[in-house]
């Protein structure tokens, strides 16, 4: 089912139309514009930004600011660049979504497929988890991570990141497995299907488009996190702290391109993500998986 | 029937093994999620400091809190900023959907532009916004460049007028996602009922306001409660775009939950205000989520 095919029967006048394509692109530019600012910002040399017009093209285009941000810039106290927080995201992020991803499809399935008494106030338990605000937790995170020996490690930063996240992916894949026949799991297991056997054969193969949807709301939210990273981090910090650091150093010169190279550096994987993945967005949205 | 003792077993295993296989993940979250609940809450109702401590104050860790200027402040702003946030997302999002369903062309190239922000971390969309309404080489000093030199936008340095900022940031990030919700379920409304209207003498402005809209109500709820409960998180976008400043004039509970248990070591205070946030998180969504889970049991 394609989006384009099923527009509204609404009809408008010419006039109307104009006015509706003026706000559309109106606000494309207003959306576009700090990606714009950062972009061209980012491969300038910094004379031109604190000298010059921030939406200008650049007179001398450089990548020096790139260099800089990627392999020497001062973050907190070492010149390192953001190339080890970068990696240390990647060692966070791939662990974290692969495993919360798994148990979601795994929970989603039993859920649905294999109801048993006071499944839904399970499954509300879990659902309600995705929305606390986690300042609750902070604290009591905090000690127990250091009892497990996991403060200030990637680690201790999966595990946090698979615990909150078990929410969203449960309700993804419950949603969607609730829509699939329950008679055919039925008639699998009086064909001598199991438990397991189903969930292989049966439910895996068709779960491609939210195993997507999860995929990405998972890694989006757990790239981008800055709480968990900035409270629990320690020196094994991710992306997202890394280049907070980076731009709120009050000491030396402010290298404003070197920020705006930064910020791109740590916006680039989940831009990858959502410009390849991104249409699976909008049909995780038509699913109803946002709905409860 | 008497069944075999083997399969008897075999049927007793499968029974079993689904609970078995869940319990992991709900034992995880009994823990992880109700169990540092339980602990913070009982921690607010301590004299804890630096670190925890098992001396009980009953509320006098409440009774402070409200007493803090700061506290007031952050109430204030949240208040102001998840009204705006919520009402301009929503307006900004119902907008950009209804247009987008005119048969529009270029919508596929459109919809990705006032989606993508929703792909980026609050700390980018801070860093971004924080230089671009930088007085100094942001807007203010363009428009001094292109020649209108009394133009001033110094909001971002004002007591005043910070928080506003803060709201500009976030509708930004976050209203092509509401969007996309609204145009998801625009597009799940059948036709025939938009062309009996019509039909029957409908304006366009009557069509919408009188059936899309009433239709839209499950898109309209659903975008209340993830935006309310991202207004009252929001946590990393405050510490980006002002970091709680110029002064504390854009504390926020998130920030002065973390500065008053982690730097100011008033954990007691801290856990307290923690224990508010998540209060008011829960009066929105115990209710929400318990309709939407009886609504699919029926």
């Amino acid at each position: 089912m394609s989006v384009a095919a099923q527009d509204t029967a609404v009809s408008t006048g010419r006039i109307t139309r104009a006015f509706i394509y003026l706000i559309l692109l109106l606000f494309a530019l207003f959306y576009l514009l700090p990606l714009y600012v950062m972009g061209v910002n980012s491969v300038k040399p910094l004379s031109e930004i604190t000298g010059g017009n921030m939406m200008a093209l650049p007179k001398e285009w450089t990548l020096d600011p790139w260099r800089s941000a990627w392999s020497t810039a001062q973050i907190g106290v070492n010149p390192t660049g953001l190339k080890p927080y970068f990696l240390t995201s990647i060692l966070m992020v791939v662990p974290a979504v692969a495993i919360s991803t798994m148990l979601g499809a795994i929970n989603g399935y039993i859920l649905t497929k294999w109801r048993f008494k006071g499944d839904t106030i399970i499954f509300g338990l879990m659902l309600f988890s995705c929305f606390i605000p986690f300042q609750i937790v902070l604290i009591p995170m905090a000690r127990v991570l250091g009892m497990l020996g996991m403060a200030g490690s990637i680690q201790g930063l999966i595990l946090v990141h698979v615990v909150y996240g078990l929410g969203f992916s449960t309700l993804y894949f419950r949603n969607y497995y609730a829509a699939f026949p329950t008679e055919l799991v039925r008639a699998a297991q009086i064909d001598g299907a199991g438990f397991f056997r189903i969930f292989w054969r049966i439910m895996l193969p068709v779960s491609g488009p939210i195993a997507v949807v999860c995929v990405i709301w998972q890694f989006t939210n757990i790239w981008n996190d800055f709480l968990f990273g900035a409270s629990f981090g320690g020196t094994t910090q991710p992306m997202t702290v890394a280049l907070n650091n980076l731009v709120q150093s009050s000491t030396g010169v402010k290298e404003y391109n070197v920020h705006f190279a930064a910020a791109i550096l740590a916006a680039i994987p989940t831009l990858i993500v959502y410009i390849v993945a991104g249409r699976y967005f909008v049909r995780g949205l038509m699913a109803g998986s946002v709905k409860g | 029937m008497a069944a075999l003792p083997e399969a008897d077993f075999r049927t007793k295993l499968q029974d079993w093994l689904p609970k078995l296989v869940l319990a992991p993940s709900v034992a995880v979250t009994l823990f992880f999620v109700y169990g540092f609940i339980l602990f913070t809450v009982v921690l607010s109702f301590t004299s804890s400091k630096m670190l925890p401590s098992w001396d009980f104050v009953g509320f006098s860790n409440y009774v402070r809190l409200f007493s803090l200027p700061h506290w007031h402040v952050a109430l204030k702003n949240i208040a102001i900023f998840a009204t705006l946030y919520i009402v301009i997302c929503t307006a900004i999002g119902l907008m950009l959907a209804i247009f987008l369903d005119q048969k529009i062309r270029g919508e596929g190239v459109l919809r990705p532009i006032y989606l993508y922000p929703m792909a980026l971390s609050f700390i980018v969309t801070g860093t971004a916004w924080k230089w671009f309404l930088d007085p100094g080489i942001g807007l203010e000093n363009v428009m001094h460049q292109w020649g209108w030199e009394s133009f001033s936008f110094t909001w971002i340095k004002s007591n005043t007028m910070a928080i506003y900022t803060i709201v500009l940031a976030a509708v930004w990030q976050s209203s092509g996602f509401v969007m996309a919700m609204f145009l998801a379920g625009l597009r799940g409304i059948d036709n025939e009922v938009l062309k009996a209207a019509q039909i029957d003498g409908a304006s366009n402005w009557q069509l919408y306001r009188r059936i899309v809209i009433p239709l839209l109500r499950p898109a309209f709820l659903s975008a209340f409660v993830i935006l309310a409960h991202l207004a009252i998180k929001s946590y990393d976008l405050v510490i980006a775009l002002t970091g709680g400043g110029p002064g504390r004039a854009t504390e926020m509970p998130a920030t002065f939950m973390y500065s008053y248990t982690f730097t100011r070591k008033e954990m007691g205070v801290g856990a307290s205000s923690a224990v508010i946030m998540l209060m008011t998180i829960a009066a929105i969504m115990v209710p929400y989520l318990y309709s939407e889970l009886k609504e699919k049991k029926e």
